[in-house]
């Protein structure tokens, strides 16, 4: 390739897991760096070099004013644009300041709060700007962000399955932990993404790949309820690291009005 | 014309104490077989490699309702005294990922190659009734017609059948009336039938008369012949679940807008966890996997189901695009359609649809559901 694409590597608010998932990726790292021109991610380097950028790769959501500035200027840098991770795609476990007062956080948390500028909200990079591309995961899978890579330099559609984690459970002849168990699982309304790691490991699935294509959470929640899963159970697993996802935020909130409707 | 004393003839019946069924274990290990069979491994009785009989489920049982399993201690040292896990034998036969082609680049282009296996050998312990009719029901799909599925079907002549027939039910059990069980009556080298203490042998091929011929055996006694007789009838009175199959085909493709589906639809979850414990099903998917520099480039096939909503993706979108039509889809598939496509039914009556469920959908009570007539709207 006589011009390598110049990809950019950006971070918002976030925890820098699904950067480093990317540098992670010790097996694949030289031939990535040999296909793309690195040319802007100061988690790998201080060398920067000015955009516009082929690929831009988004970590984090917009929690200030400043940053929803940022992502404007971004986008209008960045050819095609990929948000990766929970927090870019969903709001990520910082969303979860939707349902609270900020305020009051800022008070209990930091020694001088009025130099924090912060929203109110925790939103997903796709609220703000158009994202070419959605990579879901807390963090992301690193082969999916090959893949998708590798997609885009061969200009073909990125192969990421969008089903429920089940699949990958009985592929990998893991037991339903949700049935044998009794365990208050949310792989069946959860995007494949991580290999089903908990369920594998004798856990439930804390749903960090998002709500799978047309999830059903009502049902779900439904049979746990009614299996003795109480919602003060089943409102964290709902509100977690993709907390705003809206098939995730509506069960929840319709859980919270099941809960206050008993009391 | 004098027997052969090297084979016990079909259908003949020879008794082992059960502290002797590793010889058995032990003689198709020594003919290269990797012995499968049952095991406690994640709460669950599942199929795994066996090499002792202390690795099976000895004293274990199975409790099973719509969406709900649980193993349980028996009373007894029964070796195969539960009903049916979630694995079935097609993992083994019918493999979760198979590699079929590759290719790499070279100066002089692509050089496609095929990626053949040596067929593992296998010997399945513990094939219940139901289980047999479903690798009769696969049997059919890929290799009964003109396109046989070479991974399948090398697998498959290679593969030992040692039955075992139920001696229990489970709520989740309908075989009855699926007409596949619980007895074991074909498509077998051997079935057992566990008594306390002993086992009975029956001879379901000339294979398997040449193997138990092998193996230090006794005549039966009439009374354990009627004890296992007893035993088998036993795993009959259990059933109480009934699908009442009369014109199944016709009923079911003629309900197609029945409100029941819609009702369905809103408690399924389109996880795929019927179809991947279906020891019928047999939906894949095949995908191109390539390296970042498309250097080299493998063809893989993986279980899909129809529940995945991209698994009905064609250019332009997804065809059944919502999850009442995908359960519709799969329900008349299985009992209707099948029968048109490889003339027999896609469902064996084993029940694991129903227990594996996560939310306990349960098709026998679908096709009560879609035989009344709706009310007028």
């Amino acid at each position: 390739m006589a011009t390598r694409p110049r990809l950019a590597v950006f971070k918002f608010a976030s925890c820098d897991g699904c950067q480093l998932s990317l540098l992670d990726a010790e097996d694949e790292l030289l031939e990535f760096a040999g296909a793309v021109e690195i040319a802007y991610f100061l988690e790998a380097t201080s060398a920067i070099a000015p955009g516009p950028y082929d690929i831009g790769l988004v970590e984090g959501s917009i929690t200030t004013a400043h940053d929803a500035q940022r992502i404007q200027d971004i986008r209008a840098q960045c050819r095609t644009l990929i948000t990766i991770g929970a927090c870019a795609t969903s709001g990520g476990i910082q969303a979860l300041r939707n349902w609270a007062d900020t305020d009051e956080f800022l008070q209990a948390v930091y020694a001088s709060p009025q130099y924090i500028s912060t929203l109110a909200t925790s939103t997903a990079i796709a609220d703000h700007v158009r994202v070419d591309f959605e990579l879901r995961g807390c963090p992301i899978n690193q082969f999916q962000l090959l893949e998708v890579v590798g997609a885009l330099l061969q200009g073909r559609t990125p192969r990421v399955a969008r089903h429920a984690v089940c699949l990958d459970c009985k592929r990998n002849g893991t037991v339903c932990v949700a049935v044998a168990q009794g365990l208050a699982c949310l792989g069946p309304i959860t995007q494949s993404g991580c290999g089903a790691l908990c369920p594998g490991c004798d856990r439930g699935c804390y749903g960090c790949f998002g709500p799978a294509l047309q999830a059903n959470p009502r049902s779900l929640s439904d049979q746990y309820l009614a299996t003795g899963h109480g919602p003060a159970q089943l409102l964290p697993l709902l509100r977690n690291y993709n907390a705003a996802a809206t098939a995730f935020r509506e069960e929840s909130e319709r859980i919270e009005r099941l809960a206050g409707a008993g009391d | 014309m004098t027997a052969d004393p090297g084979l016990i003839p079909i259908g003949g019946e020879r008794r082992i104490p059960s502290d002797r069924l590793q010889d058995l274990i032990d003689l198709l290990r020594q003919d290269d077989y990797s012995v499968v069979g049952p095991t406690v491994d994640q709460e669950a009785i599942v199929y795994d490699e066996v090499t002792s009989v202390d690795q099976l489920p000895r004293g274990w049982t199975d409790e099973q309702g719509p969406g709900t399993y649980r193993l349980a201690r028996r009373e007894d040292d029964a070796l195969f005294g539960y009903v049916v896990g979630p694995h079935s034998w097609k993992k083994y036969l019918f493999p979760p990922l198979s590699t079929l082609s590759a290719a790499d680049r070279t100066e002089q282009g692509w050089e496609m190659r095929r990626v053949e296996e040596a067929p593992p050998k296998y010997a399945f312990l513990g094939v219940r009734a139901c289980e047999l009719a479903a690798i009769a029901v696969q049997d059919r799909v890929f290799a009964g017609g003109p396109y046989v599925d070479p991974i399948y079907s090398g697998r498959r002549q290679s593969a030992f059948l040692i039955a075992v027939n139920c001696t229990q039910a489970a709520s989740t059990c309908f075989c009855t009336s699926m007409r596949t069980g619980p007895r074991c009556c074909t498509g077998f080298d051997l079935a057992l039938t566990e008594l306390p203490g002993e086992f009975v042998i029956e001879v379901g091929s000339d294979r398997g008369g040449t193997l138990l011929a092998r193996l230090t055996t006794d005549a039966c006694s009439a009374r354990t012949l009627a004890a296992a007789e007893a035993a088998r009838q036993q795993a009959v009175d259990q059933i109480t679940r009934r699908m009442d199959t009369t014109d199944i085909r016709n009923v079911l493709l003629t309900q197609l807008e029945h409100p029941r589906w819609q009702e369905t639809g809103e408690r399924c979850l389109s996880c795929t966890n019927c179809t991947m414990v279906c020891p019928t099903c047999f939906c894949s998917t095949v995908e191109e996997v390539a390296d970042l520099k498309t250097e080299h480039v493998e063809r893989q096939r993986r279980w899909d189901s129809c529940f995945n909503p991209e698994f009905s993706y064609v250019h332009g979108g997804l065809v059944r695009n919502d999850i009442r039509s995908r359960y519709r889809q799969w329900l008349t598939h299985k009992l209707a359609s099948w029968q048109d496509q490889f003339g027999t039914s896609g469902c064996v009556g084993c029940g694991r649809c129903i227990t594996w469920c996560p939310v306990g959908i349960d098709l026998t009570e679908e096709v009560a559901a879609l035989r009344e007539k709706p009310a007028c709207p």
